[in-house]
């Protein structure tokens, strides 16, 4: 047995890992993949909302996939201090164009980028919104300007269906 | 295994011993050998059986009335505390004892650092012992999040999001452990089985624990090894017994007093708050038992640096028995580490405060220090003290030790100058 060469039964032995692995693979994947989000999850990927009575300077929040998102009617004032903000100065640049397709409506995930708890509105050094966890600042754009947070609030996928409704999602 | 081969004196027992031998295990673990010198440290083991016991038994009592669902699950706690019979008890005996349970890990491995007990040969005992305390910290995690309250809520969220913080695949992995786009109903269900599953696992590896120990004997406040055969040894049984059942008791009674007098000073107010998704705390805290590495997270300015330091923080200590250089076990004969270790205790101590603490101005400060020096003890003054420290001389036996007086500084110098 001294020869070291390649023989029938040392492909059988290949073949062998080779199939039980794949075997392996097969049903330990449905056993991770039953954690991932189940069709009644997925299933409420969008919501609808009727915008119609909220009055500029005020926000709304509501609930998309478990999340909240806030819908604010921004003011004028509101809008020229979102859009004069030079890009230098911000840690995650963005445009406020680029955040805010209507100007007037401000709508984004109501989730701070550092560890996901809800900023509280109208507050915090920047006008904008202030996460009490570990103290993020964001801006009237939701661009995050001081604090942990890494990136700007998250603005999810919507359209408005019509004047007075938002299709988030 | 004992050195001597049991056999058992009734017939029957006989005829069953040489079955399935548990007669020949009860018989190796009432004659096991001790150092006699333990002292009241050692008693701590003793008493986290008791406190896993004790979890395991009042975990499944509430289980049989706990209703793992987001609509129910706040209500049904309640339910627990004002309508079943003793369930205010069992419930309160069950939060606190995850208290208890973790005052006693902290003490047992405290015990370790100080005497050495993790250096050759019981690595492994060690080991197994860090991966029980990771076990633990996971269910009591989950545990907390059972209830479904503000702090519940928002712990787990916090936490899971630490996981965003993997480049790539972190947004996936945590949309994975939620079973959807934030915590919610699949989050608890899950977590609800995994709790009730880890105390088994835990189980398990406590029997591995101790059969690690049985392999080697228990370590001593002198560090050196019982000579055999000679007088240094005790058996296990009634020695060993009578003192842990002592100690029990005395732990019982600390325990008791925060069951029947101050039930809920360990926990938050606001998780006596049902789970609002639109609403997070003002002040987000860990249980007491995680603050430390909590101040530890927020101390690193980065998010992935911050979670990946409190990863290390912990895995660390696995890799102690291979940074501490010294062949020295005790500490009672190591005068150098014995004062780094008050400071490591004093530094944990302190990063368990400013955990609590909101992580700004003068508390950031002296979390950033303190992370900073936690590290340095395991990664630098270890492994150079044990290179440079100039040891006191040990005993020749723990007989001698303790015929000699407490194993103290005090005895080991006068011995030194009679010796001479």
């Amino acid at each position: 047995m001294s020869e070291k060469k390649t023989n029938r039964r040392d492909f059988l032995f290949t073949a062998t890992y080779a199939v039980g692995a794949v075997g392996v693979g097969a049903t330990v994947w449905p056993m991770i993949d039953q954690m991932n989000p189940d069709a009644s999850v997925k299933a409420l990927a969008s919501t609808e909302v009727d915008v119609s009575s909220v009055s500029p300077g005020k926000t709304i929040t509501v609930l998309w996939r478990g999340k909240p998102v806030f819908i604010r009617r921004r003011t004028e004032e509101e809008i020229t201090e979102a859009k004069s903000v030079k890009l230098e100065d911000l840690k995650d640049p963005q445009k406020d164009e680029d955040r805010a397709k209507n100007p007037e409506w401000l709508v984004m995930l109501g989730v701070c980028t550092h560890l996901g708890c809800v900023p509280l509105d109208q507050k915090g050094d920047y006008n904008g919104w202030f996460c009490p966890c570990h103290g993020s600042h964001y801006d009237i754009s939701g661009r995050i300007r001081k604090g942990p947070a890494p990136t700007n609030m998250e603005v999810p996928k919507y359209e408005f269906v019509n004047a007075n409704t938002i299709k988030i999602g | 295994m004992s050195d001597h081969e049991y056999v058992p004196k009734s017939k029957f027992g006989k005829w069953f011993n040489d079955r399935l031998p548990l007669l020949s295990l009860a018989s190796h673990l009432t004659d096991y050998p001790t150092p006699k010198n333990l002292n009241y440290w050692w008693t701590f083991g003793g008493i986290l059986t008791f406190c896993l016991i004790t979890q395991i038994v009042t975990g499944l009592t509430l289980a049989m009335h706990y209703i793992a669902h987001a609509d129910m699950a706040f209500e049904s706690v309640e339910h627990i505390m004002r309508d079943v019979n003793y369930g205010w008890l069992i419930r309160y005996i069950h939060s606190n004892g995850a208290s208890m349970f973790f005052l006693a890990v902290y003490i047992h491995i405290f015990r370790s650092l100080f005497y050495g007990s993790y250096k050759s040969p019981r690595e492994v005992i060690w080991i197994i012992g860090i991966i029980i305390y990771l076990l633990m910290m996971a269910a009591a995690f989950m545990g907390y999040v059972l209830p479904w309250g503000q702090m519940s809520f928002w712990g787990a969220t916090v936490i899971t999001n630490l996981f965003s913080a993997i480049p790539l695949v972190g947004e996936g992995i945590v949309t994975w452990l939620w079973g959807g786009y934030s915590v919610d109903n699949p989050t608890l269900t899950r977590f609800f089985t995994l709790h009730y599953l880890i105390p088994f696992l835990i189980l398990g590896l406590v029997v591995l624990h101790i059969w690690a120990l049985h392999v080697p004997g228990n370590n001593n406040p002198v560090g050196i090894d019982v000579k055999k055969p000679s007088k240094d040894t005790v058996p296990f049984h009634p020695y060993i017994v009578i003192k842990d059942g002592f100690a029990l008791l005395m732990f019982m009674i600390v325990f008791a007093f925060f069951i029947f007098y101050t039930p809920n000073i360990l926990g938050h107010a606001d998780n006596y708050i049902e789970a609002d998704p639109l609403v997070t705390p003002a002040h987000i805290v860990p249980e007491w038992y995680l603050l430390p590495f909590y101040a530890i997270l927020r101390s690193v300015p980065d998010k992935l640096l911050g979670v990946v330091a409190m990863l290390s923080a912990i895995l660390i200590l696995a890799a102690l028995p291979w940074l501490d250089t010294s062949k020295i076990r005790s500490a009672v004969f190591r005068p150098l580490y014995k004062q780094f270790y008050w400071i490591l205790v004093a530094d944990v101590l302190i990063l368990g405060y400013v955990g609590a603490m909101p992580a700004e101005g003068l508390y950031l400060l002296i979390a950033r220090v303190a992370t900073a020096y936690y590290f340095l003890h395991f990664l630098v003054i270890l492994p150079v003290l044990g290179l440079k420290e100039k040891t006191l001389p040990i005993p020749l036996s723990i007989t001698e030790s303790v015929l000699g007086g407490s194993p103290n500084l005090a005895t080991a110098k006068n011995k030194e100058s009679l010796n001479n």
